[in-house]
């Protein structure tokens, strides 16, 4: 079928503000949005600029704006977006050049929460023992790629640049709720704090753009109870 | 830039991170042309390999034994045996680290079935294959970066390595591309690591990130440092038809079948112990046959993966990725419906050949080039002969990680910094100039489509020599053809135009490698199947190919070593039956 795509361009060393650019490709229905822009960029417009590598789903190199949500661009198909398709960068980074906008910071509020497991008693000589019931509490996390889609759709994020954002929460919830953590409170004095969870306001766009399923914004909020009550340990 | 360190790491995958986290004292840089969380590690599905015995007996002898007929007996004996022993250490090791390992009902490793994989010397399946759902890289990668997160390692993010710096023999460092900017910098050290993946990317249909476009390889190549047992490429039997998306054979490991057009479980015909758990040479050729013998799909190029049998239980929760893959890209049920499946390139057995402190070995004697280390899919150590088995990715990505850490640790304590050679970014200079300037015309995309046919074609799960023939005709076209590539880009920063071209100039000469060893390997052994030269030839072909690139366009040496054997009656080589 026979798409037209919108995509919103910048190029640093020539333009001074970003504008709308149009392509036509013909494309399969069960194409992926991803292939569409390879087909401009390998034989129309060598010049057009975006991050991709897995290509299905799992390295969340190529989350963007897709006629108004963020999604992965390896997960949308031709069939799903109709005959208009209308590709911006996601809101709330910088852009760097087309569709390729700034991590870095994202990255640095993921870093900020402490993901990564804190243990204080030595290693014993096999693993850990854990249940599959204390195994389940934070699988949902687990499953995040860090792409950042929930982050760029989040209008708490695009009011304040500077708040933690949701993916960092997601991933801070990873460790609170792993029984083998022993760093919760330190995760939580830092979510507790005014760039913390508090910026929240349970919008949903979030858990809406997430392309792992995960429900990002019922994890805020468990993270948001566990400060309240001091208890990593219930709903 | 110049910038030094005691070592540079080039890749961020489970190999990379593996050996950065051994060197907590020194001075490390990680390179990776991608954000560490984007490397190709990521998507490795299914498990771990490691003789825990959680769920059954099992013995790190009996993986050994699997891991070497597995590979079909190219597999260097030694290195199998270390894999092996240390691969349950090293599975507790990332449990330590915080690895969200399924867990069994008294809180234990979970394990499950793998193909190849054997109780007692090949009776049958056993539970080894240590797992967190179908994600597992997935769990590897972020566990490792949290924990290079929690040591503070420094990351260079998307700088695209484009040489290898030599002196006197000795490696002291890389030339880098700064995608973002454009910027051209020297990384002198003591000590190199390449962990940069494989080239899955020289064929359409494949399992591969876009990111997998065999960097390390090429640049090691074209620095006079061989490539080994390149013909062994491996196709796994279940990528999505057409897509090439990998379906994990942990969905095999948990009781899915392989079904013809005629409703028949077709590998019980022909491995009658493992049926579906063959390794996946053999059961990626009897899905060809099915298909050449009208037994595909409709009479077509495919046939299915059946789950339906399993429940939606089981597939929910232990394989739940993967269904989605099925559901979004075919718009097919697993729950309910069978799926389409073909062969898709997925793995590299060989690469740059190492011994087992993943130092590079660059001859027949096996002398190490002092300073250079590989891990990972790079590397070729060899503990994947010629047919690697499911979940021994991993293993080999933290064990062999871990030993080139371990021992750039001692090899920097005991070494300065060599000497950069005089220019050391001309080459990378030269390569990059050359192409904003060319006006040859010529496309990439036209040369990386070009080449990925004919290796879907014919560098794939069956070979012979005719077809091996034109394949290297084509590629010599395109090697020349590639002098004239034009960007339309012309801009320095994230130029993605550029790397795309610069990738294609590594892909090239991967699968030079890769035709030249084929051509020359006149045997059927492991993923390498000769249709004119059916059998294994162990009198005259129990040896690794090792590729040298020539001084001119097109020339390829090839010389040979012997594989490692150990004196033990159990590893002999004899004829593969399951």
């Amino acid at each position: 079928m026979n798409i037209l795509m919108r995509i919103r361009r910048y190029n640093p060393e020539k333009d001074n503000k970003p504008y709308w650019d149009e392509f036509r490709v013909d494309m399969e229905p069960i194409d992926r949005l991803l292939d569409a822009l390879n087909v401009v960029k390998w034989t129309m417009d060598g010049t057009l600029t975006y991050r991709r590598s897995c290509a299905h789903g799992v390295c969340g190199s190529d989350a963007m704006r897709i006629n108004g949500r963020n999604r992965l661009a390896c997960k949308v198909l031709i069939r799903d977006v109709g005959s208009k398709v209308t590709i911006e960068p996601m809101l709330g980074f910088p852009v760097i050049k087309d569709l390729v906008v700034d991590m870095d910071p994202f990255f640095d509020k993921y870093k900020a929460v402490k993901p990564y497991l804190i243990t204080h008693d030595s290693d014993p000589g096999t693993e850990r023992l854990q249940s599959p019931a204390e195994r389940e509490r934070y699988d949902e996390g687990t499953k995040c790629i860090l792409c950042g889609a929930c982050t760029g759709s989040c209008p708490s994020v695009w009011g304040n640049p500077d708040w933690v954002g949701p993916a960092s929460i997601v991933n801070a919830h990873r460790f609170i709720f792993d029984s083998r953590d022993q760093g919760a409170a330190e995760r939580l004095a830092i979510l507790g704090q005014r760039d913390g969870v508090w910026r929240c306001r349970t919008i949903f766009n979030c858990a809406d753009a997430c392309p792992r399923g995960i429900h990002v914004t019922d994890l805020i909020e468990q993270v948001k109870r566990a400060i309240v009550y001091n208890d990593t340990k219930g709903e | 830039m110049y910038y030094k360190f005691d070592v540079v790491i080039v890749g961020s995958g489970g190999a990379g991170l593996m050996a950065a986290m051994q060197l907590p004292n020194a001075s490390v840089a990680v390179l990776t042309k991608v954000y560490p969380t984007r490397s190709h590690t990521g998507a490795a599905q299914g498990g771990v390999a490691a003789a825990l015995g959680n769920q059954e007996e099992d013995h790190w002898k009996w993986h050994m034994y699997d891991t070497v007929k597995g590979g079909d007996y190219l597999v260097d004996q030694p290195a199998a045996e270390i894999l092996t022993r240390e691969a349950i250490d090293a599975v507790y090791e990332l449990e330590h680290r915080g690895l969200p390992f399924n867990r069994t009902a008294d809180g234990r490793i979970d394990q499950r079935r793998f193909g190849g994989h054997t109780r007692n010397f090949g009776e049958g399946p056993v539970r080894r294959s240590c797992y967190a759902a179908d994600r597992t890289g997935h769990m590897i990668l972020q566990t490792m970066y949290q924990q290079a997160i929690k040591n503070q390692v420094r990351f260079f993010n998307e700088y695209l390595v484009l040489d290898f710096l030599v002196s006197d023999g000795q490696a002291c460092g890389v030339v880098a591309l700064e995608i973002r900017t454009g910027e051209i910098h020297t990384f002198h050290a003591k000590a190199v690591l390449f962990a940069t993946g494989g080239y899955g990317r020289a064929w359409r249909i494949t399992s591969n990130a876009f990111a997998c476009t065999g960097d390390g390889m090429a640049i090691a190549y074209r620095r006079g440092v061989p490539l080994e047992d390149m013909e062994m490429y491996q196709f796994h039997p279940t990528g999505i038809y057409k897509v090439g998306v990998l379906l994990s054979e942990a969905a095999r490991g948990e009781g899915g079948r392989l079904l013809n057009g005629k409703g028949e479980y077709f590998m019980e015909r022909y491995m009658p112990t493992l049926k579906d758990l063959a390794p996946r040479d053999i059961v990626s050729r009897c899905m060809l046959q099915e298909v050449r013998e009208g037994r595909g799909i409709d009479g077509k190029d495919y046939v299915y993966l059946d789950l339906t049998h399993l429940g939606a239980k089981v597939i929910n929760e232990k394989l739940p990725d993967i269904t989605d893959f099925a559901r979004n890209y075919l718009g097919v049920e697993p729950i309910t419906e069978p799926v389409p499946i073909q062969p898709t390139a997925h793995y590299a057995m060989g690469g740059i050949p190492t011994d087992v402190e993943a130092r590079v070995v660059i001859d027949p004697q096996w002398t190490p080039m002092p300073g250079f280390y590989a891990a990972g899919e790079v590397a070729c150590v060899s503990v994947h002969g010629a047919n690697r088995l499911g979940t021994n990715s991993l293993v080999d990505l933290i064990v062999f990680g871990r030993r080139g850490g371990k021992h750039m640790v001692k090899f920097i304590a005991e070494n300065s910094h060599a000497p950069l050679p005089l220019e050391p970014e001309a080459y990378a200079r030269e390569m990059v100039s050359a192409l904003y300037s060319s006006t040859g015309g010529e496309s990439a995309a036209r040369i990386r489509s070009t080449l990925q046919n004919e290796m879907d074609t014919r560098v794939f799960v069956e070979r012979d020599e005719a077809g091996l023939r034109k394949a290297l005709d084509t590629l010599d076209g395109l090697q020349d053809a590639y002098k004239r590539v034009q960007m339309q880009d012309k801009g320095k920063k994230f130029n993605t135009e550029l790397v795309e071209a610069i990738e294609l100039g590594f892909l090239l000469d991967c699968a030079e490698a890769t035709i030249h060893g084929a051509l020359a390997r006149q045997e059927s052994r492991g993923a390498h199947y000769r249709t004119d030269y059916q059998k294994r030839d162990d009198e005259n072909w129990l040896k690794h190919t090792l590729a040298y690139k020539g001084t001119k366009t097109h020339d390829v040496r090839l010389d040979y070593k012997p594989v490692e054997l150990i004196d033990d009656p159990i590893f002999k080589p004899k004829e593969r039956k399951y």
